[in-house]
């Protein structure tokens, strides 16, 4: 079943190492919110409204998947287990407002996991684009295409002065949130990280820790986007963002030349640990994985480690989410030890299959 | 004794955590309290201040602007959804496509204090739009005209007021109907 290969398979075209400026921009992201006209937004919506909106949104699919030559996975919230809804969360192909209330909640995936529609999320279409590196141009291109195919069938909610009409005051206008994951290790070890986070809000931008609290970035993945959505034409709200991730990216690069200039021994021991405990360990829990994993990128990426392809990063983010584990054993009740074994497990195979021959050192 | 968490496992850990809500104390099995331990994954999850607070505390500040007419605004009811203007001061969320008409003008002041605009610039859609692409070329070209005439560069001028007025001409005769305007 094409929904289980979703749930299980360890890898996502969007997070691969081969896009623009891969070293510091793991991933793009376009989000558009869209609302069909008249009827209530899915938190005001009764269950004959939400099941009317989804009959519609079905009735556009074949449309748009022919369009795009892509076929579409349906996914019925209320048909998955919770465990499998949070494998979902994890891969980011659905958002974690979304499984509140499952019930007439259905979200389109087409077979690469670039495109996902959630449809009675906050607003009634959700049409999220993803592509690797730092390319917001590809997927806004495809999702205002997917936009204007189902405007084409279905009055949208507009207004002339105030644009897209959405759930949320703060999407109103455009509907465009853009977003860019960054890795962004120099900065953290250089202490630069805070003058970044300081900085974005005042271009508009905000930026926050993908895993870890306030206090404590786990990974050191960050997730900048857009906060405007009104005022401001999508291009220029693309633009915008691309310049500050720029600015980020070369950020970025200066504080690692710094790092493999000043403190290279140091550098290569921690990048090589981190390489041996992640190639070695027994039991790994997720934080430690995280943590180990930063720093086998970096030194991926300064080209200090050549034996492993960078590609082994997405594939170990990926499969050692204890969702994702719990899910492929089948067993939701592991306990923590259980689970930490299967990790280490999956770690270790997953940087066996990437390692590189021997004959073909660069 | 069972983890008040999630009601599953044997409890074999005691908890204190000091939060916004005061003392709390819990017997939690390995995996819940592990949840609480080193980090938590998820800092939306378990979020206590979101985005609809502050939108709650705009609304009412933006009805506490019109003192007078409070009384009034507050019992605005968007004819479609049912929605009043006192369900958005308390949940910062709007109803249906139609309230953003029926609360045009107490929403405007609300829009430009988030996002510093009021004013769509973006994408317009085909079919719905209908003659707003039109009125934007015009209104664009009316802008450059200005600038060709504080540059004395008057031939340029001319030309965009012959296009201009040709638009407008256009505009007057498709006025109701529907327009097929370049994006």
């Amino acid at each position: 079943m094409a929904v289980n290969e979703l749930l299980r398979s360890s890898s996502l075209s969007w997070l691969a190492a081969s896009g623009k400026d891969s070293d510091v921009v793991l991933s793009s992201r376009v989000r558009l919110a869209r609302n069909f006209k008249e009827i209530p937004f899915p938190n005001r919506a009764d269950f004959n409204q939400l099941t009317a909106v989804r009959l519609q949104a079905e009735k556009l699919l074949p449309g748009i998947a022919a369009d795009l030559g892509q076929a579409f996975d349906l996914l019925d919230l209320e048909r998955i287990t919770p465990l499998q809804r949070d494998v979902l969360i994890e891969k980011q192909l659905i958002s974690r407002n979304f499984i509140q209330n499952p019930q007439h909640r259905i979200a389109f995936i087409t077979a690469d996991r670039a495109t996902s529609i959630m449809v009675n999320e906050e607003d009634h279409l959700r049409i999220q684009c993803m592509a690797p590196g730092l390319d917001l141009d590809t997927p806004f291109a495809r999702a205002s295409h997917i936009d204007d195919m189902v405007e084409s069938q279905v009055d949208i909610a507009f207004d002339e002065k105030m644009g897209y009409l959405t759930s949320c005051p703060t999407n109103l206008g455009t509907g465009l949130r853009a977003s860019v994951l960054l890795h962004l290790p120099g900065l953290v070890f250089t202490r630069n990280i805070q003058s970044i986070m300081n900085i974005s809000p005042q271009l508009g931008l905000a930026i926050r820790s993908v895993y870890g609290d306030e206090t404590e970035s786990v990974g050191n993945l960050f997730q900048i986007s857009n906060q405007l959505t009104l005022g401001f034409s999508e291009q220029e709200i693309l633009e915008n963002l691309k310049t500050a991730v720029m600015e980020i990216v070369s950020h970025e690069r200066q504080a690692r030349k710094a790092l493999a200039l000043y403190m290279k021994e140091r550098l290569e021991d921690e990048v090589w640990r981190s390489y041996g405990t992640l190639r070695y360990a027994r039991l790994l829990s997720e934080k430690e994985v995280l943590e180990l994993l930063s720093k086998v990128r970096l030194g991926i990426d300064l080209k200090l480690i050549n034996e492993v392809a960078p590609d082994c990063y997405a594939e170990i983010l990926i499969s050692s989410r204890t969702s994702y584990l719990q899910n492929l054993a089948e067993n939701e009740n592991l306990s923590k030890h259980e689970i930490d074994r299967l990790r280490a497990e999956h770690v270790r195979n997953a940087l066996l299959a990437h390692t590189r021959s021997q004959e073909a050192p660069k | 004794m069972l983890c008040e968490d999630c009601g599953r496992n044997r409890a074999v850990v005691h908890i204190t955590q000091i939060g916004p809500d005061g003392k709390i104390e819990k017997n939690l099995c390995e995996r819940c309290a592990a949840k609480y331990g080193e980090f938590l994954m998820e800092n939306q999850k378990h979020r206590n201040v979101s985005m609809n607070d502050f939108l709650k505390g705009v609304f009412s500040a933006g009805a506490q602007g019109e003192k007078p007419q409070q009384e009034k605004v507050t019992e605005l009811v968007c004819p479609n959804c049912g929605m009043s203007y006192r369900d958005f001061q308390q949940t910062g969320k709007i109803g249906c496509s139609v309230c953003y008409a029926t609360f045009r003008r107490q929403l405007e002041p609300l829009l430009r204090r988030i996002h510093g605009s009021s004013t769509h610039s973006g994408k317009i859609p085909h079919r719905t739009g209908g003659t707003l692409t039109m009125k934007h070329t015009i209104e664009s070209l009316r802008s450059s005209l200005k600038e060709c005439v504080a540059q004395e560069e008057y031939e340029k001028a001319a030309e965009l007021r012959d296009k201009i007025r040709q638009l407008e001409h256009e505009l007057m005769e498709t006025e109701g109907g529907e327009s097929d305007g370049r994006q």
